[in-house]
C-alpha cells in the first residue's frame, strides 16, 4: 500500500529523459536518481519526496534497454508508476526489479499533478484522495505476480535452481 | 491455429509442440549478450544474488562498444568491471577496443548468430538478428543477468503484425526508408509487445543489410522482434559466418496476425523522422532545405558496407557545405577494413569527413559529436528523441545514408535524386 504525491508526465516518456545516457557512465542508483528526468523536468530531482507516485500516459518507458531507467525512478524514492501502457522492456525491467508498475489508462487520464493517490499493488486498487475517484488497474499474472512476490528475477531464479 | 515464425522459434526453445500468443513461457537461450552500459549492472545482480558461475562461457558475448573508446574515468572503470567478469568466468567472445564493434552488426559478422537461435541482448536494438530468422530481442541488465546465470528467461509469447512487402524499392530507397516508412504509420507504440513478422515477394528485393537495418529499428515501433523469412539472401550471408547448424522456420499458413500492413517498395520516397519521435516521419521532399550542423552516418541502424558505399557515392569527388561536420562511424572493424581497402574512406577524407573507429558514441550522445543547444543533425541513427545527441535543445532527424550524405554536401536536409 503506497499514498503520495503525483508527478504526472505525458505519452511517450522514453528511457532517455528519465535517465540520459550522459549519465550512464556511472550505475550508481544515488547518482541515476539526482539526474532522473532532468531533461523534461528539472524541479523532480530535488523535489520528489519518498513515496511520491509517477504517472504517465502511453507507452511510458519506451526506447532504450537501460535497467538504469526504473532503476533511477525507484532510487529517487517514488514507490510505483501508473501509466497507461508501458514499454515492453521497462515493463519487463520493473518486474525484474520488483519496481511495482500498475497499468490503468483510466487513472492516468484522470489523475492530474499534485493529487494525493493511494495505491494498493497487491488489489490493483488505486485512490485519488485529492478527487476521491477510484480506479482498478489490470492485475498481474500469477507467473509475474510470483516473480515480484520473490523480490524480482534473481531471487526467483535463485530459489528455482536451489 | 498455426503459429508464427517468433512463435515456433519459441516453443521449440520451451520445449513445447506450440505455443500462443499470451503464453507466459521459459526458454533456453543460444545467446545472452550485454554491453559496457548494461553488463556491469548485470554483473552487480548476478553477483549480489549469490551466483558463482556462468551457465555456457561461449554463450555469452561481452561487447565494449558504446562509450568505447573509453570517454572518460567512469566509462573506463564500467570496462574494466566487464573486462574482470569476463576473464574471470572464461568468457569467450568478449569484445574490447581493436577487436570491438557496434555489437548489433557485430554479432552477425562473426557468425554468433544465425536462423533459429533465441537470443536476449541488454540492448535495446538486440532485435535486428531477425534479419537472419533468429528471434531476438532487447531485455535489461537484470535479465542479462539471469540469462548468464541460468540459459533461460522468461517470455510472454507475442502476437503479430504481418508486414507484406511488395514491389522493388527505386533509387536512393533502402531499408531505413522501409522502416521509417512503417514507424509513421503504425506508430512508437504501433507494434507494442508484438512481433513485426516481414513477409511478401518483395523481401526478395532487400539486401541483407537493408533487412539489418529494417529489423533493428522494430523496437522503435514499440515491437518485441522484427523477423524475416531465411531466403538464399539470407543463406549466402551466413555461410563461412556462423558455425552452428541453421534451423530454418517457416510461418504456418494459418498463422494468426492481430493486423497486415502492406508496403509497396516500389511507391517508397527517401523518408526522415523530423524530432523528437521516430513515428513523426516526412517524405524528404516535404523537409528540404532544413538547415544543419552535423551529420552522422554509422550506428548499429547503418553503419554497414553497404551503407558506407551508398554514403561514398554521393559524397566523393565533392566536399561537404561550410558549417557541416560529417562523422563517419564503420560498424565493425571488419568493416572499416572493407571501406579502407575499396577507398571509401579516402572518399570521406577527402570531402571533409571525420572517419572514427567503432563506436556507438553520438547516436545516444555518448561521445565523438555530441551537439550543444540550437544544433540540429541529420543521422543515419534510430532515435531522437529529446537530448538523445546533447543538449535539450538539440535535434536529431533520422534519415538514411542516402539522405545524410546527401544533406552533408547541401548543409541542410536535401534529397539524394535530386544530386
Amino acid at each position: 500500500m503506497f499514498k503520495g504525491k503525483v508527478w504526472k508526465y505525458g505519452d511517450n516518456v522514453d528511457t532517455d529523459v528519465i535517465i540520459p545516457a550522459r549519465y550512464l557512465n556511472s550505475p550508481d542508483p544515488k547518482d541515476l536518481a539526482s539526474h532522473c528526468m532532468e531533461d523534461i523536468d528539472k524541479s523532480f530531482a530535488y523535489a520528489v519526496q519518498q513515496g511520491d507516485i509517477m504517472v504517465g500516459g502511453w507507452n511510458f518507458g519506451c526506447g532504450s534497454s537501460r535497467e538504469h531507467a526504473p532503476i533511477a525512478i525507484q532510487a529517487s524514492g517514488i514507490s510505483c508508476v501508473i501509466a497507461a501502457s508501458f514499454a515492453r522492456i521497462f515493463y519487463r525491467n520493473s518486474i525484474n526489479i520488483g519496481f511495482p508498475i500498475l497499468e490503468c489508462p483510466q487513472a492516468a487520464e484522470a489523475i492530474k499533478s499534485g493529487d494525493i493517490v493511494s495505491v494498493d499493488t497487491a488489489s490493483g486498487k488505486i485512490v485519488d484522495e485529492t478527487t476521491g475517484e477510484t480506479f482498478e488497474a489490470k492485475a498481474f499474472p500469477p507467473f509475474i505476480d510470483n516473480i515480484i512476490n520473490k523480490g524480482g528475477l534473481l531471487p526467483y531464479l535463485k530459489e528455482k535452481l536451489g | 491455429m498455426g503459429m508464427t515464425m517468433t512463435q515456433k522459434i519459441l516453443a521449440a526453445h520451451a520445449g513445447l509442440p506450440e505455443v500462443h500468443a499470451g503464453d507466459l513461457i521459459e526458454a533456453n537461450l543460444d545467446i545472452v549478450l550485454g554491453n559496457d552500459v548494461t553488463t556491469p549492472v548485470a554483473i552487480s545482480v548476478f553477483e549480489k544474488a549469490g551466483f558463482t558461475k556462468v551457465f555456457d562461457p561461449e554463450k555469452i558475448v561481452i561487447a565494449l562498444d558504446h562509450y568505447t573508446p573509453c570517454k572518460d574515468i567512469k566509462s573506463a572503470e564500467l570496462c574494466k568491471t566487464a573486462r574482470d567478469f569476463a576473464r574471470k568466468h572464461k568468457i569467450t567472445h568478449l569484445y574490447d577496443v581493436g577487436t570491438v564493434g557496434i555489437e548489433h552488426a557485430l554479432l552477425p559478422e562473426q557468425g554468433l548468430v544465425g536462423p533459429g537461435d533465441c537470443v536476449i541482448g541488454a540492448d535495446s536494438h538486440t532485435c535486428t538478428y531477425g534479419a537472419l530468422g533468429a528471434f531476438s530481442t532487447g531485455v535489461g541488465s537484470t535479465d542479462m543477468a539471469a540469462g548468464m546465470a541460468s540459459g533461460q528467461n522468461w517470455f510472454k509469447v507475442p502476437s503479430a503484425i504481418k508486414v507484406e512487402l511488395v514491389g522493388k524499392p527505386g533509387s536512393c530507397i533502402s531499408g531505413k526508408d522501409v522502416i521509417l516508412h512503417l514507424i509513421g504509420e503504425i506508430g512508437v507504440d504501433g507494434a507494442l509487445y508484438q512481433s513485426l513478422e516481414f513477409t511478401g515477394e518483395g523481401v526478395a528485393n532487400l539486401s541483407i543489410d537493408d533487412r539489418f537495418t529494417i529489423a533493428n529499428m522494430a523496437i522503435e515501433a514499440g515491437g518485441k522482434n522484427g523477423i524475416f523469412p531465411v531466403d538464399d539472401v539470407a543463406k549466402d550471408y551466413i555461410q563461412g559466418r556462423f558455425q552452428r547448424e541453421p534451423v530454418i522456420y517457416e510461418a504456418d499458413p494459418d498463422a494468426e496476425y492481430t493486423r497486415t500492413a502492406t508496403i509497396d517498395l516500389s511507391k517508397l520516397e527517401p523518408t526522415v523522422s523530423l524530432p523528437h519521435l521516430p513515428s513523426n516521419t516526412k517524405t524528404v521532399s516535404e523537409a528540404v532545405g532544413m538547415p544543419i550542423q552535423q551529420v552522422v552516418i554509422g550506428s548499429c541502424t547503418n553503419g554497414r558496407i553497404s551503407d558506407l558505399r551508398i554514403a561514398a557515392s554521393i559524397l566523393n569527388g565533392k566536399k561537404i557545405a561550410d558549417g557541416v561536420r560529417c562523422i563517419v562511424i564503420p560498424a565493425t572493424q571488419e568493416i572499416y577494413l572493407q571501406a579502407l581497402q575499396e577507398g571509401l574512406v579516402e572518399d570521406f577524407i577527402h570531402a571533409g569527413c571525420a572517419v572514427s573507429t567503432p563506436t556507438c558514441g553520438p547516436c545516444l550522445g555518448g561521445h565523438m559529436g555530441v551537439m550543444a543547444a540550437g544544433e540540429r543533425a541529420v543521422t543515419t541513427t534510430n532515435r531522437n528523441f529529446v537530448g538523445r545527441m546533447g543538449d535539450t535543445k538539440s535535434e536529431v532527424i533520422l534519415a538514411s545514408p542516402a539522405v545524410a550524405a546527401a544533406s552533408a554536401l547541401a548543409g541542410c536536409i536535401a534529397d539524394p535524386r535530386e544530386l
